[in-house]
């Protein structure tokens, strides 16, 4: 089970919850487990979200493994200049 | 096929050398092509319309004696840029800022179109055209939209972030919050706390060639668009998106780019430029006027922000906050919320706070500049660390040490942090011999530090070897900075052969795979990698063609220093192959010799630099001249030193700009002042000294390479170095950017008025 902590205003998707527990191993499986959740965040992952796993932010590859127990944010998409 | 990305350590031989760019003789010699620098045949002059207005309703348009003048091919209005958007309002606050629908949101926004047979002719029209405006009230002062009785400038925004959901329209469009610990318990346990609000005015990037573009649409739907951009593929989504064409009709070619820093990342005139054309059945030619490009694109957000710090006799923070108010022109942006994510990540906080306010007011629609909204953030957060370091008594660069972020430091926009290089770049500036140099009268030093988070990006790349063995190497991300020269060194050190017979391309988007704009300092990170992997592709397929002619095994065959080389004793008398006879025996062996990758780079890591400036500050007229300034940055693996070191010294030179001159300023009719480069002072060489830069090569740990982003960074910490320099040289603290003349000698009269009156 991961602690997904949930940034700025992302939680006012979460009706407002700074974390969410949810059982996932890919990025993708644990956007879909919020969307089932919480379907006001599904404009929010439309619009671009990131995760950061153990520190490392990842925006793109949803493919990616979350490893037993990691660090987990979700953080707006950051645009760059 | 996913690849390990990871750091591998290898031993360079080109990587890291500092060889010619391969487009400098085009450039220096006049002959690159730029966004205004193409033509087709039977193309038109394409102008825009603009609202003399900061907020009118748009009463009723009147093209007809236009569309009657001789010489006028088309006119368009919103009308002919229907709403295809299907309920996406981002999408359609995009269409909405190319070209106003019903209210003119800014003084500069589009309002109608013209294409005519030459530039005289579209000027007359433009002249004919008849608006009906009902002026508005408007606001263009990030602290005045605020206030509750501020004019609202999108009806449909309702602030997110705060619960209840408010039902009511406001011109904050979003409050985020991010943090961890207790303020208030750690503000109790400060043994000192200084409090200070900051003031930066908006600025633009200030890029030297205009926005430009020639768009062509056939009756058959079918379109090309050549355009000075960072990002053609995003382009030409959008660009189809908004006026329904299919993404794969619709042809996109950068041209060369001079200069972008963010603020060709968005679609402007663009769409209006294939209306127009598709209208016309001509091709049409835009070429934005310096005065469009400050009053009609991108600038950055003018910000207002507060913030407390405390700390202990020792020298350790207990606490911090920030209140942070970006406002992001007529519609809805996130540079707030980036300004509260940066503006502590240079420290190790147990208690920290910050809330960013995007915030709409009658100006253009904001855009990215190099590390968005991390400069204000540090201007705010970097001078009061100034503050408070003097009221601790200890010397600036310690103080920050003493606070600096390190591997396990729980961030302060959330996650924790790996191995990160704010500790090096702070220790690098403290035994930089610039801190010990002597300083003269009315000259003073200031140092700061910054944060950017850099990314990656979908990227896709080919790599074809010609039969003479030279190697076209094909990528899609905009060459901004001198990726080409970079991404030839990488494709030359992996192949083996010499830099010289690598050719590197910026694809159009019908030749390549999607590639994200170079944006985010992923141009040579996210490319780089995908080259690396393209020419192991390739040289797979060249160690297969060499097992071929030899009649053994490929796994018997290994690459080597730009050749194919038999392993074992059984083949040691097959001598080598090398990449010229693989290729000129090509035909025979199998056809054309060719790599290829795409890959989505993640893992770009964020970066942080440390920058020290000296000034000379004239107290009879408060004119400062900057007289040495040094960037520190940890930049990973440095693949064409040449230019990282360009790199930071743009990012300084932008950021000495923006501290010390330029400004955009509104007069009390809501419009632009000073829209042109004589009112907007950008710096010339004759104002700054040379930069010097020291670059830490900390190898980013999720790249083959080291490569680690660049092209930001250095703009995050100049406003609040050159603060902190003019702040020490005219002895009062100075708290409103740009610190121009005016400003300066103004705190310095209050400074005397206040010392004579205590």
């Amino acid at each position: 089970m991961l602690e997904v902590q949930l940034s700025g205003s992302l939680r006012d998707a979460a009706g407002g919850a700074a974390s969410i527990s949810i059982d996932a191993s890919t990025i993708r499986e644990l956007l879909r487990k919020i969307v089932e959740r919480y379907p006001r965040m599904q404009s929010r992952v439309d619009d671009g979200v990131a995760v950061s796993i153990n520190g490392e932010i990842f925006r793109d590859n949803w493919g990616e493994h979350i490893p037993e127990g990691a660090e987990i944010f979700l953080l707006p998409r950051i645009p760059g200049g | 096929m996913a690849h390990d990305t990871s750091f591998t350590n290898q031993e360079f031989k080109v990587i890291g050398t500092r060889p010619p760019r391969p487009d400098g003789v085009d450039k220096v010699t006049g002959r690159a092509a730029y966004g205004a620098d193409t033509f087709a045949p039977g193309q038109l002059v394409g102008l825009i319309l603009r609202s003399p207005h900061a907020h009118a309703q748009i009463r009723k348009i009147d093209t007809s004696r236009a569309e009657k003048l001789k010489g006028v091919k088309a006119v368009i209005t919103s009308d002919d840029l229907p709403d295809l958007t299907n309920g996406d309002r981002a999408m359609l606050d995009i269409l909405e800022n190319c070209m106003a629908r019903g209210r003119a949101l800014y003084d500069g926004h589009a309002v109608a179109a013209v294409a005519a047979i030459d530039a005289e002719t579209a000027r007359k029209a433009l002249k004919l055209i008849k608006v009906d405006y009902k002026r508005l009230p408007h606001v263009t002062d990030v602290d005045e939209a605020v206030k509750p009785d501020a004019p609202i400038v999108q009806p449909y925004v309702r602030t997110a972030g705060v619960q209840p959901p408010p039902t009511k329209a406001s011109n904050i469009s979003q409050i985020s919050e991010f943090g961890h610990g207790d303020v208030e318990a750690g503000f109790a346990q400060a043994d000192f706390i200084v409090e200070e609000s900051y003031k930066t005015e908006q600025t633009h990037q200030g890029y030297i060639e205009p926005h430009a573009c020639l768009a062509s649409v056939g009756p058959d739907g079918q379109g090309e668009l050549w355009v000075t951009t960072q990002g053609h593929f995003t382009f030409r989504n959008q660009c189809a998106a908004l006026l329904g064409m299919d993404v794969a009709k619709l042809k996109v070619t950068a041209s060369e780019i001079g200069g972008g820093f963010g603020g060709k990342t968005h679609v402007w005139m663009e769409p209006v430029a294939l209306a127009l054309s598709r209208k016309a059945n001509r091709p049409v030619k835009v070429v934005m006027s310096r005065d469009e490009v400050f009053r009609a694109t991108g600038p950055t957000s003018s910000t207002s922000v507060d913030v407390k710090i405390g700390a202990k006799k020792n020298g350790r923070i207990t606490a911090a906050t920030a209140t942070l108010r970006y406002q992001t022109g007529a519609f809805p942006g996130i540079w707030g919320m980036l300004g509260a994510m940066t503006a502590y990540a240079c420290y190790d906080l147990k208690n920290v706070k910050t809330v960013g306010y995007n915030v709409l007011v009658n100006r253009p629609k904001v855009a990215a500049y190099r590390a968005p909204s991390a400069p204000m953030a540090a201007f705010a957060v970097e001078s009061t660390i100034d503050l408070l370091a003097a009221k601790v008594g200890m010397e600036p660069v310690d103080f920050r040490i003493k606070n600096a972020a390190k591997k396990g430091t729980k961030a302060s926009y959330g996650p924790t942090y790996g191995p990160i290089g704010i500790g090096p770049t702070l220790e690098a500036v403290k035994n930089h011999p610039h801190m010990r140099a002597r300083l003269g009268k009315n000259q003073g030093r200031g140092m700061a530090c910054g944060f950017w988070f850099n990314f990656g990006g979908q990227t896709c790349t080919d790599l074809n070897i010609g039969v003479d063995g030279t190697v076209n190497l094909t990528v899609g991300t905009v060459d901004v900075g001198g990726s080409r020269a970079s991404l030839s060194l990488i494709a030359a050190e992996e192949l083996g052969i010499p830099y010289e017979r690598i050719k590197c391309n910026v694809a159009d988007t019908s030749s390549l795979g999607h590639n994200d704009t170079t944006e985010g300092s992923r141009g040579t990170f996210s490319s780089g990698m995908a080259t690396i992997f393209a020419a192991r592709d390739a040289i797979e397929v060249l160690r297969e063609r060499a097992a071929q002619t030899w009649e053994i095994d490929v796994k018997d065959v290994k690459w080597e220093g730009g050749r194919a080389v038999p392993k074992g004793v059984r083949h040691s008398n097959l001598g080598t192959l090398t990449l010229e006879e693989l290729a000129a025996a090509s035909p025979n062996t199998g056809g054309p010799i060719a790599g290829h990758n795409e890959v989505v780079a993640d893992g770009a890591g964020v970066s942080f630099a440390s920058h020290i400036c000296d000034v000379e500050v004239d107290p009879e007229t408060g004119a400062t001249k900057v007289l040495r300034y040094t960037v520190v940055q940890d930049a990973g693996k440095a693949i064409h030193p040449d230019y990282v070191e360009g790199q930071l010294q743009g990012g300084a030179a932008q950021g000495i700009g923006w501290a010390l001159n330029e400004e955009y300023i509104y007069g009390k009719d809501g419009r632009l002042q000073n829209p042109g480069f004589l009112d907007y002072r950008i710096p010339v060489c004759s104002d700054l000294p040379f930069i010097d830069t020291e670059i830490l090569e900390i190898p980013n740990p999720n790249h083959p390479y080291g490569v680690r982003g660049v092209g930001e960074t250095s703009i995050v910490p100049p406003l609040a170095a050159v603060g902190n320099a003019v702040s020490n040289a005219a002895n009062v603290r100075l708290t409103h950017v740009p610190m121009s003349p005016p400003r300066i000698l103004k705190a310095i009269k209050n400074r005397r008025s206040n010392a004579t009156t205590g």
